[in-house]
């Protein structure tokens, strides 16, 4: 049987999950923007960096990202003189790690998306009066929405799925950053395999129904795509 | 009130000169072959691009000058483009309201119903984009174009996508724009036959220069331009229905130039239509012929005559104010002594009636 530790695991999973794909969003919707529309000469070089995490291992990316959280790293340190404490080790350093850590996952589906809208539609609406902003709210975004679901999926997923930047950077606090993933690992050490077995199905369970209720919506927004 | 556009347009290699102005009334057909550049200049009046040293002056309002330039969606123009290019992810009704929500309340000035109404599209109001034809889809752009009350209507070859049947659907619905809303139409087409049946005005786009503008009838007769001397030139001429012959089954046809003989047509007494006379199907004769199969017989003036090849002459006729065109060889012109000034009669083989 699980344990109270397990579901706390659990619970720390989804929060983070969550937390971080409502900020994934909101970031990767402005800068997959960008690059799907930008002609900037540099945009190669962006496009390089945010693609980075999809094939450092995991550890480099954590092992830099402790050193940058840490009371001696610049953001640690930027942090602590806005009155924080270190963020190594603790839920929002976990945040921070994830978000980087899922980036190209939730801009290059925004990106695709964005690109397969077009300039054409834009045109149309700027002239039927709409500004700028106003296309991108009225036109780009719903029009876009196929995108946004994917990406959603695939940044919740990613981030449930996180090993090894959350073993460096969140070590393994139970109740603060002990996520699912690393509580069935240390079950396994500990050969504790009904309780592995537990937090494994779990998470398969959640994550077939996420998949399945998403693909489902989206199968229902092919009209508006094709 | 007119238009005035000056764009010096450069993309690469091409390059066009834009030097126009248009009477900003009636349809006015930016007229050219394909790839000479009629759609940079429709963009460049809706400001989708942006010319720098452009000037465009529309009515009382500049649109751009030295240091001002209007953005697209401060531009007061409705805007069909080549494909319909509806919102996808809107309903048909969505996509007339789109615009029309964005428009001040004192700038509209046509009722979003009778643009419904003008275009045929009410019964299509709660349909998706992607369940209607490629000529519902159409007449939804136009109708979507025209429901934010356009001081300036551009469509840029609003038919070129569709079948001839779908086109033959559509095109009364563009000329009742044309009578209906007192909306100037800028049109890109380098269909003669759009052009002939639509048109008021041409300017002519070819050649990397856009210069050459006027009433129709007068520009497809200039010698000095290209539409006169292809082997597709033609005269267009206005005209209304006088009378139906049963017996015969034929239409009489009113004009400056005197009265036409066509096969009978379903029109309404007093309607106006415009007839389409190819130079090639024009013979000159000196003296009326009674003894001939010929019907379309009118007296006209020479006005001008270029050489046309090596054999033929084409000759610009003054038939009661209306200018016509005739193809004829060079023999002939020498035979019969034809010259400027000189009274002939000019016999009409064929007359295609547009309506």
């Amino acid at each position: 049987m699980p344990s109270e530790a397990d579901f706390l695991a659990l619970g720390i999973t989804l929060k983070l999950a969550v937390v971080s794909t409502v900020l994934l969003l909101l970031l990767g919707t402005p800068l997959a923007w960008w690059m799907a529309r930008s002609r900037s000469r540099f945009k190669f070089l962006v496009e390089a960096v945010v693609a980075l995490p999809l094939v450092l291992p995991p550890t480099v990316l954590g092992f830099y990202l402790l050193l940058a959280l840490g009371s001696n790293g610049p953001i640690g340190k930027l942090f602590e003189s806005l009155g924080g404490s270190s963020l190594a080790f603790t839920f929002t350093g976990l945040v921070i790690g994830s978000v980087i850590y899922s980036l190209p996952f939730v801009v290059q589906p925004l990106q695709d998306a964005f690109q397969a809208v077009g300039h054409r539609p834009l045109e149309v609406a700027s002239t039927l009066r709409a500004s700028p902003w106003d296309r991108f709210v009225s036109v780009a975004l719903p029009l876009a929405r196929p995108g946004f679901l994917t990406a959603a999926v695939l940044g919740f997923a990613h981030t449930i799925g996180e090993f090894g930047v959350v073993l460096m950077i969140g070590g393994n606090i139970p109740g603060e950053t002990k996520v699912a993933s690393i509580a069935i690992y240390d079950h396994v050490e500990m050969m504790e395999y009904g309780r592995a077995h537990w937090l494994s199905g779990g998470l398969l369970l959640m994550s077939f129904v996420m998949l399945a209720g998403v693909y489902a919506m989206n199968g229902r927004f092919r009209m508006v795509k094709s | 009130m007119s238009i005035r556009a000056k764009f010096d347009i450069r993309r690469g290699d091409f390059q066009l000169k834009v030097n126009l102005s248009l009477p900003a009334k009636g349809v006015t057909a930016l007229f050219g072959p394909s790839g000479s550049g009629k759609t940079s200049i429709l963009r460049a009046i809706a400001g989708l691009d942006f010319f720098e040293g452009g000037e465009l002056q529309v009515g009382e309002s500049t649109w751009q000058a030295d240091s001002s330039y209007k953005k697209p969606h401060e531009r007061p123009v409705g805007y069909v483009f080549q494909e319909a290019s509806l919102f996808e992810h809107l309903s048909v009704a969505g996509n007339l309201d789109y615009g029309h929500k964005r428009v001040p309340k004192e700038e509209k000035r046509i009722p979003l119903d009778s643009v419904k109404e003008l275009l045929g599209i009410t019964p299509l109001l709660s349909r998706m984009p992607n369940e209607l034809s490629g000529g519902e889809r159409q007449r939804v752009a136009i109708a979507r174009a025209l429901s934010v009350s356009p001081r300036l209507l551009l469509m840029d070859e609003p038919l070129a996508g569709l079948d001839e049947k779908r086109k033959q659907g559509i095109l009364p619905y563009i000329e009742s724009l044309h009578r209906e809303l007192e909306i100037p139409i800028l049109y890109v087409s380098h269909s003669s036959d759009e052009v002939a049946r639509l048109a008021d005005h041409l300017a002519l786009v070819e050649g990397g220069v856009a210069e050459e503008a006027g009433p129709i009838q007068e520009m497809l007769t200039r010698l000095d331009l290209p539409l006169a001397q292809g082997p597709e030139a033609e005269a267009l001429l206005s005209a209304t229905v006088a009378e139906h012959d049963d017996e015969f089954h034929l239409t009489y046809l009113d004009s400056s130039a005197g009265k036409f003989t066509v096969v009978r047509k379903d029109l309404s007494i007093g309607e106006p239509v415009r007839l389409r006379i190819a130079a090639k199907d024009v013979s000159l004769t000196l003296a009326p012929q009674s003894d001939t199969s010929i019907l379309n017989i009118f007296p006209a003036t020479v006005l001008e005559m270029a050489p046309l090849g090596i054999a033929q002459v084409t000759v610009r006729l003054d038939a009661g104010g209306t200018p016509l065109l005739a193809r004829v060889t060079k023999k002939s012109v020498s035979a019969l002594g034809i010259q400027e000034g000189k009274e002939v009669f000019a016999q009409a083989k064929s007359v295609a009636l547009l309506a």
